[in-house]
C-alpha cells in the first residue's frame, strides 16, 4: 500500500486494541447511506517510475525555446544553491511556525527574509509573505482603507474608493477588485497618458481617493513619475500604495524615499528574487509598510526576542490579529504565507547581495536595450511608448498581436505577451522582456522568428 | 482573588466606571486584566469621538487573546490614556489607577445605575469563572 | 550553530558570492532622478557562508522528515518525494504563466485530470483549482454563495452561520465577504445543537460553513438533518475541507448535501507545508453554484483528428464568475504534486486514506484512554484525529497542556495542536495520519506517560521545558511590545 505502513499484524494488533473487528467499524457512527463514495472513475494506480514518465511526457511537450515574456512573470537565473538548501527536507516538510523552540530555522530565515524586504523597499516593517502580487495589492488596499479610514471620515470622505494612477499589472487590478468588491470597496482606474504613463489630473475625480495605487516601473516597463504620485497623494490625505518589483529595486528610488514622505504600503510579487516561473505560482506576495501601519498588516510576522535563559530567539508575534484570535474581527482571513518560497528568497538575496542585484538588474536593463534595438530593426515594428523603461517595453507590430504571438510560438519562442486581451486600443501591441539570460544568438532568433511572423 | 472596589460600578463586559465631577472615567477590571494576561497593546478612543453605551470603543490585546473595550456610558471622549501606548503594562499594574483607557463627558450619568454593582460584578465574574471549569 | 548569528553579522563589507560575478549593464538611459542612492543594507556574504548558515538553521527545525508531527487539522502526512519530483521537471519549472495554450497543452492536461479527480473524490459538479490556500478556497466559496443569492434576487441574504468550535479563518472569511457571522453552540456529544441551529436559520441567512469531521474530531451524525434545516431556510452549504483526510474514500461532500467547498491539497494531498505554505485550496461546486466558479479553469474539447485540446476558461466566458483571485491561475506546482500523488495511491490507494488515517488515530485515542489520559468525548468515535484534555493535571499537579507540548519535544515529538478547539480546556488536538507506524504511535503513548511520571516527580522540569532545543521558552510579551520586526545595520556588531 503507497505510504501506508501497515502489516496484518499491525491492523489485527490495532483493532484488538481499539477492541473493533473491522477497520469499517470504525466508521460506525455514519449513516450507512452516506458510505457510498463513488470512486470508479478514478484510474488505477501507477508506481512511481511509470508516473514519473508520464508527467515526464507531458512537462516535455511544454518545453520551449528562450522566454521574452514578462508580465510579473521572469526568467531569471537562479543561482544553484538557492534551492538546493531551500529544498531540504527540514524547510521543505516542516509546518507553520507554531512551536517557536522547534522552529528557530524557519523563524529567523523569516526574520532575515522582513529584513531584506525592509531594506529594499525603504520601509520599516515587513510581514512573513502572502500568497502572490495580486491577492498582496487586494490585502494592500484593504489595509490602507483600515488604516485611512478615522482620517478620512473626519474629512467627510467616502472610505470606499481607491484610485489607481496609470498602468499598473491588470490581471493584479481583476484579482485585487474581486478580493476587495464585497467589502464595498471599489478600485477606480485613471488609465494612462498618451505616454503611457500616470495621468495625475484624473486622480481627484470625482472625489479624493483613501489611497492611491501606482506601480514602478509600471506595467509597460515605464518608469513613473512616482515623486510627483507621491506629492499627490500627501497633499490629498490618501495613503500611497508603491507595487513594485524588487529586481527593480536595486537599482530604482525605493518607496520609502519617493516624494517627501514616501509610500505607506509596498508590495509586490517576489517571483523575481530565486523562484521559477513555474506557471505563475508559487511564488510569493510580499507587503511592507511604516512601523505606524504595523497593527494593520495582515498575515504573519516573526519578531525577535529572548528565552528564559536570555539567549536570542524568534517567534511569531502580533498573533492578536490574526484569526486564530481575532476571528471574524480578524484584519485578514489569511493563514498562510508562502513559506518556501519566502526561504529560497531569502537565500538568492543573502548569495547576491546589493552588489549582485543591482547587476541582474543592470544586465536587464542592457539586455532588454539590445532586444528593442534588434526588434524595432524590423520594418513596421515601433516603440509604442517613448520614455525611460527598466527591463520591459511595449512594441507596435502594426498588425493583430496576438495572430502574430501564435506564428512566433510555433518556432518555439514565447515572444512576448500580447496586450489586446486586456487593453482593446494595444491590440497591436506585444509586451516584451529580456531578462540578464537572454543571449544575443536568442534575441537574433527571437528577431528572426518576429520579422518571419509579420511576413519581413 | 481579584479586587473590586465597591465605589465602582461595572459593566458584564468588564469594564469599570468611575464618576469624578460628570466626567466618567473608563478602564477594565482586574479580573479582565488577569484573564488576558500580560498587555501587549491598547487602541484607545479619539478625543472627540461619540460613545455609545455598549458598543466598541477600543481593544486590547495580550499575546494570545483580543478584547473589545464597549463603552458603559454614552457620551463624548474628552481624554485617552496616551500613557498607554508606550507603557500597556500598566494595565495589568494598576487597572483601576494609571491603567484607565478614556474619560467620557457622559450624556446622561443616570446611565451608571444601570451598571452592575461590586457585589453583582463579583458574582458574574464567578460564575464566569465557573463555566470555564 | 551556537552562535546564533544573522546573515547580516557574519558579513563583511565587500565581500562577494559567486552569484553577483556577472557583467554589469550601463544605465545611462535612465534619469539620474528615479534611482537609488543609497544601496540596500543586504547582507555581504561568501557563498559558503550562505550555503552553511541556511543548512545550519534548517538544523533548527522539526519537520515531518525528521520527527513525527502529530498537529491536529493539518494533516502532516508524508510528502512523497515523487510527486515532488514530478513537478520539478524543467517543462513545467520554466512554463511562462502567459505562455499560450498550444505550448501549455501537457500542464493544462495536468489541471484537467486533477479537476476530473477533485470532482470524483467530493462528490461534485466541477472544480476550480486557482485557490492558494484553504483560506482562499474559503473566500471563494462564500464569495459564491453570495454571488448566488444576488443572482436570485436575494441580497438580504447575508448571514453566515459556523458552530462556535469552527476554525478562526470561517468568521474572519465571513466578514472578508462583507458577510455578518452567527455562531451556533455545539454540544456535548461535539455535534452542533439542532435547536440552536433551526433558531439561527432564517430569511438572512446566506448559508452555513461546517467542518466534517468537525474540529471536535469527530464526525457530524445529524449531517443529513443540518442540510435539510439551512435549504429549507434558503441557506447553502459550505464544506471547509480541511479533515477531509478523516472521510477520504467512505463519505464524500457532495453525498452529504453541501453545495461548495474547498479541498487543502497540503493536508489531504499530502503536498509539503514547506515552513507555512504555499498550499493550495481548489473549491469544488454543484450545479447551482457553477455559473460563479472563480477564474481560470481548464476545459478541453475533441479536435477533429480526436485528440484533446485544452484551454484555460477565463472570465471573459463565464460573466458571473468571482473572478481571478490571483494574478495568474494559483499554486501550480502544489496542483502538480497533488496530481503525482493521486496517480500513485490510485481508486483504490485513494480510499485506504481515510480507513488508515481512522484506523491509526482511534488506536493512538485507546491507547491514550487506556493509559490514563482523559479524552474530551470518550463516548465518540475518533475521525482522523481526536482531543486529549490536560485538565485533571493542570489543576492537580500545575503542569498545563502547553507543559506537556513543550516537554514532548525534548522526547522528539512535535507537539499537537493545542488548546484547540476553544470549547475543550487544556486539549490537544492530534492527528496521527495514516502514513504512521504502529511503533511510532507507541512511542508516543510512552513519552506522553513518562511525562506524566515526570509532572508528578517533578513539575518544574516539565514546567521549564524544553531543555535540549536551540531555545527554550521565547519571551512572547518582550516580542510583542518591543517589536523588533527587521535587523538594523546600526544594531550590527552588537554581539
Amino acid at each position: 500500500m503507497p505510504f501506508i505502513p501497515h502489516t496484518p499484524d499491525d491492523v489485527r494488533a490495532m483493532l484488538a486494541a481499539i477492541g473493533a473487528t473491522s477497520i469499517d467499524e470504525l466508521f460506525d457512527e455514519i449513516e450507512p447511506a452516506l458510505k457510498s463514495a463513488d470512486f470508479s472513475a478514478i484510474d488505477d494506480a501507477v508506481e512511481e517510475m511509470t508516473m514519473l514518465a508520464e508527467m515526464a511526457a507531458r512537462a516535455h511537450r511544454d518545453e520551449t525555446g528562450p522566454c521574452f515574456a514578462g508580465a510579473g512573470c521572469y526568467d531569471h537565473h537562479i543561482p544553484a544553491a538557492v534551492w538546493d538548501i531551500a529544498g531540504r527536507g527540514e524547510f521543505l516538510t516542516a509546518y507553520t511556525p507554531y512551536q517557536a523552540e522547534a522552529s528557530q530555522g524557519t523563524l529567523q530565515t523569516v526574520y532575515e527574509y522582513q529584513s531584506m524586504m525592509a531594506a529594499l523597499t525603504g520601509m520599516e516593517v515587513s510581514n512573513a509573505s502572502v500568497y502572490d502580487g495580486g491577492s498582496a495589492l487586494g490585502e494592500a488596499v484593504l489595509m490602507a482603507v483600515r488604516a485611512n479610514r478615522k482620517s478620512a471620515l473626519r474629512r467627510d470622505v467616502s472610505t470606499h474608493r481607491v484610485a489607481v494612477a496609470g498602468a499598473c499589472h491588470p490581471l493584479y487590478l481583476r484579482a485585487a477588485a474581486n478580493i476587495v468588491r464585497n467589502q464595498g470597496i471599489e478600485l477606480t482606474q485613471t488609465g494612462f497618458g498618451t505616454d503611457g504613463r500616470a495621468d495625475l489630473d484624473a486622480l481627484a475625480a470625482p472625489e479624493p481617493p483613501v489611497a492611491v495605487v501606482v506601480q514602478q516601473p509600471n506595467f509597460f516597463g515605464l518608469i513613473e513619475p512616482v515623486d510627483e504620485v507621491a506629492r499627490w497623494a500627501r497633499a490629498n490625505h490618501a495613503l500611497l500604495i508603491a507595487v513594485v518589483n524588487p529586481t527593480a529595486l536595486a537599482l530604482l528610488a525605493p518607496p520609502g524615499e519617493w516624494g517627501e514622505d514616501g509610500a505607506d504600503i509596498v508590495c509586490g510579487d517576489g517571483q523575481p528574487l530565486g523562484i521559477p516561473m513555474a506557471s505563475g505560482g508559487p511564488s510569493f506576495g510580499f507587503i511592507c509598510t511604516r512601523r505606524r501601519h504595523v497593527r494593520q498588516l495582515p498575515g504573519r510576522i516573526v519578531g525577535r526576542t529572548v528565552d528564559r535563559d536570555g539567549r536570542t530567539g524568534y517567534t511569531l508575534t502580533l498573533q492578536a490579529r490574526e484569526q486564530h484570535i481575532r476571528r471574524g474581527k480578524a484584519t485578514s482571513n489569511i493563514c498562510t504565507n508562502q513559506g518556501l518560497l519566502v526561504t529560497a528568497a531569502t537565500i538568492y538575496l543573502a548569495l547576491m547581495g546589493a552588489a549582485g542585484l543591482r547587476r541582474a538588474a543592470t544586465r536587464c536593463h542592457a539586455r532588454t536595450r539590445d532586444m528593442v534595438c534588434a526588434l524595432t530593426a524590423i520594418d513596421s515594428v515601433r516603440e509604442r511608448f517613448d520614455g525611460p523603461f527598466f527591463h520591459e517595453r511595449v512594441i507596435d507590430v502594426g498588425q493583430p498581436a496576438d495572430a502574430v504571438a501564435a506564428t512566433v510560438a510555433a518556432t518555439g519562442i514565447v515572444g512576448g505577451v500580447s496586450l489586446g486581451r486586456f487593453f482593446p486600443e494595444l491590440a497591436n501591441c506585444l509586451l516584451v522582456c529580456a531578462t540578464e539570460k537572454r543571449t544575443d544568438a536568442e534575441i537574433a532568433a527571437f528577431r528572426e522568428a518576429l520579422a518571419g511572423a509579420l511576413g519581413r | 482573588m481579584s479586587e473590586t472596589p465597591t465605589e465602582l460600578r461595572y459593566a458584564s463586559s468588564h469594564e469599570w466606571a468611575r464618576l469624578e465631577d460628570g466626567v466618567v472615567v473608563v478602564g477594565i477590571s482586574d479580573f479582565a486584566q488577569e484573564s488576558l494576561g500580560d498587555v501587549v497593546y491598547v487602541e484607545l478612543p479619539e478625543v472627540g469621538q461619540e460613545l455609545q453605551a455598549g458598543a466598541e470603543a477600543g481593544v486590547i490585546e495580550s499575546v494570545k487573546a483580543a478584547a473589545d473595550i464597549y463603552s458603559p456610558v454614552s457620551g463624548k471622549v474628552i481624554a485617552a490614556n496616551e500613557i498607554l501606548n508606550a507603557a500597556p503594562e500598566r494595565v495589568n499594574q494598576d487597572p483601576y489607577g494609571d491603567g484607565w483607557f478614556f474619560k467620557a463627558a457622559p450624556t446622561d450619568a443616570a446611565e451608571l445605575d444601570e451598571l452592575l454593582d461590586a457585589d453583582a460584578y463579583r458574582e458574574h465574574c464567578e460564575s464566569e469563572e465557573a463555566e470555564r471549569d | 550553530m551556537s552562535r546564533n548569528e544573522t546573515i547580516f553579522d557574519i558579513g563583511a563589507p565587500g565581500r562577494r558570492a559567486a552569484a553577483q560575478q556577472q557583467p554589469d549593464g550601463d544605465v545611462a538611459n535612465l534619469p539620474a532622478d528615479c534611482l537609488r542612492q543609497t544601496p540596500p543594507a543586504l547582507a555581504e556574504v561568501s557563498e559558503l557562508q550562505a550555503v552553511r548558515h541556511y543548512t545550519n538553521l534548517s538544523a533548527r527545525n522539526f519537520a515531518i522528515d525528521r520527527q513525527f508531527y502529530p498537529l491536529g487539522s493539518c494533516t502532516m502526512k508524508y510528502n512523497p518525494r515523487g510527486a515532488h519530483r514530478a513537478a520539478s521537471l524543467p517543462g513545467f519549472l520554466n512554463r511562462h504563466p502567459l505562455a499560450p495554450d498550444a505550448l501549455s497543452q501537457g500542464f493544462l492536461s495536468c489541471l484537467h485530470d486533477l479537476q476530473e479527480t477533485l470532482k470524483t473524490v467530493t462528490g461534485m459538479a466541477a472544480v476550480s483549482l486557482t485557490p492558494m490556500a484553504g483560506a482562499q478556497g474559503e473566500f471563494a466559496g462564500v464569495a459564491m454563495i453570495r454571488a448566488c443569492h444576488d443572482a436570485g434576487g436575494d441580497g438580504e441574504r447575508r448571514e453566515i452561520i459556523v458552530p462556535t468550535a469552527a476554525h478562526g479563518t470561517n468568521p474572519a472569511t465571513a466578514t472578508m465577504c462583507g458577510c455578518t457571522v452567527r455562531e451556533v453552540a455545539v454540544g456535548a456529544d461535539g455535534d452542533v445543537e439542532m435547536e440552536n441551529l433551526k433558531a439561527a436559520v432564517g430569511q438572512h441567512t446566506a448559508g452555513i460553513m461546517l467542518t466534517n469531521p468537525s474540529t471536535c474530531g469527530v464526525f457530524e451524525r445529524r449531517i443529513l438533518e443540518i442540510a435539510a434545516v439551512v435549504h429549507d431556510a434558503g441557506g447553502l452549504l459550505y464544506y471547509d475541507g480541511a479533515n477531509l483526510n478523516a472521510i477520504l474514500g467512505k463519505v464524500r461532500p457532495g453525498d452529504m448535501g453541501f453545495d461548495v467547498l474547498h479541498l487543502n491539497l497540503h493536508k489531504t494531498f499530502a503536498t509539503p507545508h514547506g515552513g507555512g505554505g504555499p498550499g493550495a485550496g481548489p473549491v469544488a461546486v454543484n450545479e447551482r453554484l457553477l455559473p460563479f466558479l472563480p477564474t481560470p479553469f481548464v476545459e478541453r474539447e475533441q479536435d477533429s483528428a480526436g485528440g484533446w485540446r485544452y484551454r484555460f476558461l477565463d472570465a471573459d466566458k463565464r460573466p458571473e464568475s468571482i473572478g481571478r483571485l490571483s494574478a495568474f491561475m494559483g499554486n501550480a506546482g502544489i496542483l502538480l504534486r497533488a496530481l503525482a500523488y493521486a496517480r500513485m495511491l490510485g481508486r483504490d490507494g485513494l480510499r485506504r486514506v481515510g480507513e488508515y488515517a481512522t484506523l491509526n488515530a482511534n488506536y493512538l485515542m485507546a491507547r491514550l484512554r487506556d493509559a490514563g489520559f482523559e479524552l474530551a468525548y470518550p463516548e465518540r468515535r475518533a475521525s482522523h484525529e481526536f482531543i486529549v484534555t490536560f485538565r485533571h493535571e493542570a489543576k492537580t499537579l500545575g503542569v498545563t497542556a502547553m507543559d506537556f507540548a513543550k516537554r514532548l519535544l525534548d522526547y522528539g515529538f512535535h507537539a499537537p495542536t493545542t488548546y484547540f478547539p476553544l470549547l475543550v480546556a487544556e486539549c490537544f488536538l492530534i492527528e496521527p495520519t495514516e502514513t504512521e507506524t504502529k511503533e511510532e504511535l507507541d512511542a508516543f503513548v510512552d513519552a506522553l506517560v513518562c511525562i506524566r511520571e515526570e509532572a508528578q516527580r517533578d513539575p518544574e522540569r516539565v514546567r521549564s521545558a524544553p531543555h535540549s532545543l536551540p531555545v527554550s521558552r521565547l519571551d512572547e510579551v518582550k516580542a510583542a511590545r518591543e517589536l523588533d520586526l527587521a535587523y538594523h545595520a546600526t544594531a550590527r556588531r552588537g554581539r
